[in-house]
């Protein structure tokens, strides 16, 4: 296992050296002058002259990105251009926001969607089998910019039942963790649907029903059990979907994540905050990549040894 | 002939063909668009925000524009964004990994380090910081969408061409003095074609619902194009007093979006014999 965790951590250097420097270059290599954009039309090339110096932008490409490197290791990844605060602890006020709405989000999609995707297996080919996957492509095909604001008119508006915005308690938390888990559940019920169904083809649960175990033991000591593999797979690869769904729903309901950070930071053409919001993210999908394979490689000794 | 052959089978399941009438229908409402009792950019102030009636079956917006003209030119936009995302990333994609797969060495190394960087980047998130970048504008997205559009094609494309290669006819006809240009377009891609068009098919899904995306977080199509985004994005700040704002545009881009899904599903069981035994 030790070797296996050593190889995968070693794979993940080019990757991470590869996004910054796409996220680097997609900064500093694009036609136009961001300084220009930022300061907007009016500004005089003295001002102009003034930020660029500031911000570093008239030294030569190579120095600027052995620069950005060298700060990136550091955890410098500049300063804002509008707060003048450093976008590192900019960035790590608001993460706590959207790690909580995240945790929140999958907690929602494990509830709704584990027990779906087993009873849809269990009775496959029945109704109950049929309504879950229609519920499922719903959930898929509904966007969650459709899906927060539909709910913030009938829970919040209508019913009057929970706050429409911002972060409090655990009330503001329901709609937001709802808008961002429904898509995630209904790709992982049908994951698990899937899985289990693969699963109770099996001949080991065969002979456990032979043997006299019951139906639901079959289902859910047997089956469910060595499902979980792709189960926990799909999950991880997910967590992309929900850090990009998550700029969606903080920007909907004003949570004050990192997601909605980014989204104001282009707004206000603040470029070094962008960057740094952009590499937070992919870093953090690259480290749940991560955990997903050291996972998988955990619950299936095979998997090390390939 | 069998691709053909699964297309039938694909099509009969229930599914598949209520996809394609969803489809069908919002082609015809992208076809209908110039024919709308009213101009998608027309306003009507003493209107503004006026709920559903005979004369306006949508209301009207926060700037007294006819809501079901802007959807049904709204249909234009998705299929527009659709179609092109869809064909270039496709073929961008099915050429690099097609090529990557058959010639592997070095130039297979480039490919497959390119798609893992930008596989690194979750869903959208390029896309934003591309078009962030740029500006926004609807152009811009069909240019961001199609730099991160082509990967999938890319991998699937190099892992079923990998699988060709050694396949006994494609020997066979290498033995028989076949040049790679033919090998590779009469024998080793179309061994990859269902794979692609499953891809498409939830492709079109994807970028439409992408592009409504980028447009609702105020990174698309600019006003007053009426893409069903830009409309969600107005609607918003109108849930209060004009709930129908959020709600038509919504049900277009979920039922389109649905109907490319389900389609994309029924095509899927139907070429992959593993995913049918499930």
């Amino acid at each position: 296992m030790g070797s296996y965790i050593l190889r995968r951590l070693l794979l993940t250097i080019p990757v991470l050296l590869g996004v910054a420097t796409l996220v680097f270059a997609l900064i500093h290599l694009v036609p136009g002058d961001p300084v220009q954009a930022m300061l907007g039309e009016g500004a005089t090339p003295a001002d102009v002259a003034e930020l660029r110096t500031k911000l570093g932008l008239d030294r030569p490409l190579y120095v600027q990105y052995e620069s950005f490197l060298v700060g990136l290791v550091h955890g410098d990844l500049g300063t804002s251009i509008r707060t003048n605060e450093p976008v590192t602890q900019a960035i790590a006020e608001r993460v706590p926001a959207t790690v909580e709405l995240a945790f929140a989000s999958m907690c929602v999609a494990v509830l709704i969607a584990i027990p779906l995707g087993v009873l849809a297996a269990a009775w496959r080919g029945t109704g109950i089998d049929y309504g879950a996957t229609t519920l499922a492509l719903l959930g898929i095909s509904i966007p969650n910019f459709w899906l927060g604001p539909l709910l913030a008119i009938v829970f919040s508006i209508e019913l009057g039942w929970l706050p429409v915005s911002g972060r409090g308690g655990l009330a503001h938390l329901v709609l937001p963790a709802i808008t961002l888990g429904a898509p995630l559940a209904a790709v992982l019920a049908r994951m698990t649907r899937a899985s289990v169904v693969e699963e109770l083809r099996e001949l080991y649960v065969l002979a456990a029903r032979a043997k006299g175990v019951s139906r639901t033991r079959a289902v859910l000591h047997h089956a469910f059990r060595n499902s979980l593999i792709p189960i926990v797979t799909i999950f991880g690869l997910q967590f992309g979907a929900v850090l990009t769904g998550a700029v969606i729903t903080e920007t909907i309901f004003a949570w004050p994540g990192v997601g909605r950070l980014l989204i104001q930071a282009i707004d206000f053409r603040d470029y070094p905050l962008v960057q740094g919001c952009i590499l937070l993210i992919a870093f953090a999908y690259v480290g749940a990549n991560l955990l997903t394979d050291l996972t998988y490689g955990w619950l299936d000794p095979r998997i090390r040894y390939n | 002939m069998e691709a053909r052959k699964g297309l039938r089978e694909a099509l009969s399941t229930p599914i598949a063909a209520f996809g394609l009438v969803i489809i069908g229908l919002a082609a015809l409402a992208a076809l209908a668009a110039p024919f709308a009792p009213y101009s998608p950019t027309a306003q009507d102030l003493a209107l503004r925000l006026a709920g559903p009636s005979w004369r306006h079956p949508f209301g009207l917006d926060e700037l007294g524009r006819d809501v079901f003209s802007r959807v049904l030119a709204g249909a234009q936009i998705s299929f527009l964004v659709g179609v092109v995302v869809v064909s270039v990333s496709a073929v961008v994609g099915t050429l690099l990994g097609g090529l990557a797969g058959y010639f592997g060495g070095w130039f297979d190394e480039l490919v497959s380090r390119i798609v893992d960087v930008l596989l690194a980047f979750p869903g959208l998130l390029l896309a934003i910081a591309l078009v962030a970048v740029l500006g926004p504008s609807l152009m811009n997205v069909l240019l961001a969408l199609s730099v991160i559009g082509w990967v999938g094609y890319a991998r699937l494309v190099r892992g079923q061409v990998l699988k060709a290669r050694e396949i006994d006819f494609v020997q066979a006809a290498r033995a028989l003095g076949a040049g790679t240009p033919r090998i590779m377009l009469h024998h080793v891609l179309p061994t990859a074609m269902p794979v692609v068009v499953v891809q498409a098919t939830l492709g079109m899904a994807g970028a439409i619902l992408s592009e409504a995306a980028l447009s609702f977080l105020g990174l698309g199509a600019q006003p007053p194009t009426p893409s069903w985004g830009t409309m969600l994005n107005g609607g918003v700040s109108h849930l209060l007093d004009a709930p129908h704002l959020t709600i038509f545009p919504g049900v277009a881009i979920a039922l389109l979006v649905l109907g490319f899904n389900f389609l994309g599903d029924g095509l899927r069981d139907a070429t992959d014999p593993k995913s049918l035994q499930t």
